[in-house]
């Protein structure tokens, strides 16, 4: 293994002192992230498994493939998703602003909160109590106790930041305007189109829910911290700030208003379906700055792509990211709609983006912290390997796969032929995916292993821990 | 200001993300206003819904008896809304779609393409387009089929559709048994015959003979 992704002493964290991350905390987070996204995983093996109907528990409410569908989806959003954010912002935040977070004992209350909110919402949901909102199925009696908790976060977070004097570095820019933005999102994709306004204009909200939840939630934070570790990483600063500039602002004005276009066709009328795709395309000119401005920074050093995991985590998932988006600037288009919206190209689509972009960051995180959090370098870097290229190759295949079932889908519904026809149709593809879906499962039941392994190595005694990293 | 605190907060933060809202998700609700919200108990004075709760309760008048009693419009509204609490919380939302598009041919499949005036009503609370459907789109399915017919397919879906991925919702019989649909049953399928119960051509490939008329004797 290379010296950047083995070295356990942390010579910058003996500059700013002791005490100053929570390190206890960002290793709980990561350990419940997992816990969640094993979870997740079980869902969507669940509901592969039914589509072609090889489920071997049919016929039991609990284990019903329809409502573990939205505990999949759930479980990757807040329990994953989320716990790894809160983790690495426990890692970046004090960091960046050489400032501990406003309080320690808030920061434990927040993670059993966030663990008992979401652990409550995948019961709810197993238990058929799900909300009707896409992303957003928390059952609605815990929306107000979410809602309270992401302001926690928020507190808890931006004291430090607003206590920095002098400019702000970019990645604080993201975090901050998410703090923002994720509260506002999830107080108005789970409350307004519950109790406040039915059919077409809830129709409306919840495309903007949808979108934001990925758009202002997931995006900001996940680029707020490529900001952070890559420089870090590659040991040089970000290529070109003005890029960064535009990126951020580009990304703060255009990805709001991309909502509708989740539900193009429908009785949304057309002019605010226009507007909402317009912007998506002007987002993908946003998003190429950004990419720009990444190779700009690794350019020269493109040799850690090999040699340094994390690096080759986040690249593999910025180059994704890009095809993403550049397939987002054409499927959302009328045109492309016509085609393959309801098919599984959403799908394959939606896949890429969750786990072949923002997972993919954050295992490279996870890669880049285990070994500092344990104060133990990894037990083997050949798991290392199989890890990214289990979940590289599954993810590649899922996504062609569900892309070409989404074409087949699209012309056999186009085509007029009868439904059974699209469904006998789309069997060989979802055979292809629950392959690919099991090679996913297996790189991430070898992520574990060697995590386990790793922190048995850690717990032994010092003399062998020293031995170990200077090896 | 586009590296300053206040001004990532205020016009990042809240600034956009309000732009975005008021032009996004203002501007439906102010089109929308003046369409007035339908009440639960309103689409239950549907005839053709009627029908259709009055057929469950021949069909299956000891269930129907035991869970709803009386096939009286209140307790049509009670399933209703469990029904569409059914639907919500079983996920079926997630592979079926509820509204019919203008083009690849969709209103030759299923009917009249989707308008506003079809989801200003309480059970679309929020609104369940949907966005995948791995079955058909179910805003016209209402009086397609007979109610034995949904029975038996949510008991078992491949009995009638053999390559249906549809799980089984065996939960919604009592003793296992797809002729005893329990209140959940009952319910879910009062549900979805309702849906496009509102339109002129419900059911779409069937002539509508009120029950009144079918259990007449024709030589009286």
């Amino acid at each position: 293994m290379t010296e950047m992704t083995t070295r356990t002493d942390e010579s910058s964290a003996d500059a700013i002192g002791p005490g100053l991350v929570e390190e206890r905390l960002v290793l709980w987070y990561f350990l419940a992230a997992l816990l969640y996204l094993f979870i997740s995983l079980t869902g969507g093996l669940m509901m592969a498994l039914q589509l072609v109907q090889w489920n071997p528990i049919s016929g039991n409410e609990y284990f019903s493939p329809g409502r573990w569908r939205m505990v999949h989806t759930n479980a990757i959003a807040y329990g994953f998703i989320a716990n790894c954010f809160l983790g690495a912002l426990h890692w970046a935040i004090p960091r960046l602003t050489l400032k501990p977070v406003l309080s320690r004992p808030l920061s434990y209350f927040i993670f059993v909160a966030w663990q008992i909110v979401v652990l409550s919402t995948a019961i709810g949901i197993i238990m058929g109590q799900a909300q009707g909102v896409e992303w957003g199925e928390t059952p609605v009696w815990i929306d107000p106790l979410a809602l309270v908790g992401l302001a926690l976060v928020a507190v808890n977070f931006m004291a430090p930041i607003v206590r920095t004097k002098g400019p702000l570095y970019v990645s604080l820019w993201y975090f901050m305007a998410a703090f923002v933005w994720t509260f506002l999102t999830y107080a108005m994709g789970n409350f307004m189109p519950q109790y406040f306004v039915p059919g077409t204009s809830a129709g409306a909200i919840a495309g903007l829910f949808i979108h934001d939840l990925v758009g202002l939630f997931v995006t900001p934070l996940a680029w707020g911290l490529m900001y952070y570790f890559v420089p870090i990483l590659l040991k040089k600063p970000i290529w070109s700030h003005g890029l960064s500039l535009v990126g951020f602002w580009g990304l703060a004005f255009f990805y709001p208003l991309n909502g509708i276009h989740h539900f193009l066709y429908t009785p949304i009328p057309d002019f605010l379906e226009y507007g909402a795709i317009v912007s998506t395309i002007a987002v993908e000119f946003v998003v190429t700055t950004v990419i720009i401005n990444f190779f700009g920074t690794i350019w020269g050093s493109g040799r850690a792509i090999i040699t340094n995991l994390p690096i080759r985590w986040f690249y593999t998932g910025m180059v994704l990211y890009f095809v993403t988006c550049a397939q987002c600037a054409m499927q959302v288009t009328h045109t492309f709609q016509k085609l393959i919206h309801f098919s599984d190209w959403v799908v394959g689509h939606a896949h890429l983006v969750m786990f072949g972009v923002f997972s993919m960051w954050f295992f490279g995180m996870m890669t880049y912290l285990f070994p500092r959090l344990l104060k133990q370098s990894w037990y083997s870097r050949n798991l290392c390997e199989w890890h990214f290229w289990l979940s590289l190759g599954g993810i590649f295949v899922m996504f062609i796969d569900l892309t070409l079932a989404g074409v087949f889908q699209g012309f056999y519904w186009g085509s007029l032929q009868p439904w059974e026809a699209s469904v006998e149709g789309s069997f060989p593809f979802w055979v292809v995916r629950l392959f690919a879906g099991l090679a996913i499962i297996a790189g991430q039941v070898v992520f574990v292993i060697n995590l386990w392994q790793t922190w048995r190595l850690s717990r032994r005694p010092v003399e062998s821990y020293s031995v170990a990293a200077t090896a | 200001m586009f590296e300053s605190k206040s001004g990532i907060l205020l016009i990042g933060g809240l600034g956009f993300f309000l732009f975005a809202f008021l032009s996004n998700g203002l501007v439906p609700i102010l089109l929308y206003r003046h369409l007035p919200e339908q009440t639960v108990a309103e689409l239950a004075e549907n005839q053709n819904l009627i029908y259709q709760f009055e057929d469950l309760s021949v069909r299956y008048p000891e269930q129907f008896e035991k869970y709803y009693g009386e096939p009286n419009q209140e307790n049509l509204a009670v399933a209703l809304e469990l029904g569409r609490e059914i639907y919500t919380a079983e996920g079926c939302w997630h592979c079926h779609s509820q509204f019919v598009r203008p083009v690849s041919n969709e209103s030759v499949r299923w009917g009249k393409v989707a308008s506003s005036d079809e989801y200003q009503n309480v059970l679309q609370r929020p609104v369940l387009w949907g966005t995948r459907r791995v079955g058909p789109d179910l805003s016209r399915e209402g009086g397609r089929r007979g109610n034995d017919w949904q029975a038996l397919h949510f008991f078992d879906p491949p009995l009638l559709s053999p390559s249906s991925p549809m799980p089984r919702y065996t939960w919604f019989f009592d003793e296992n048994d797809p002729a005893k649909p329990n209140k959940r049953g009952l319910a879910i399928i009062t549900y979805v015959q309702w849906l496009g119960s509102w339109l002129e051509q419900y059911p779409l490939y069937e002539r509508f003979v009120p029950l009144k008329e079918q259990m007449q004797n024709p030589l009286e």
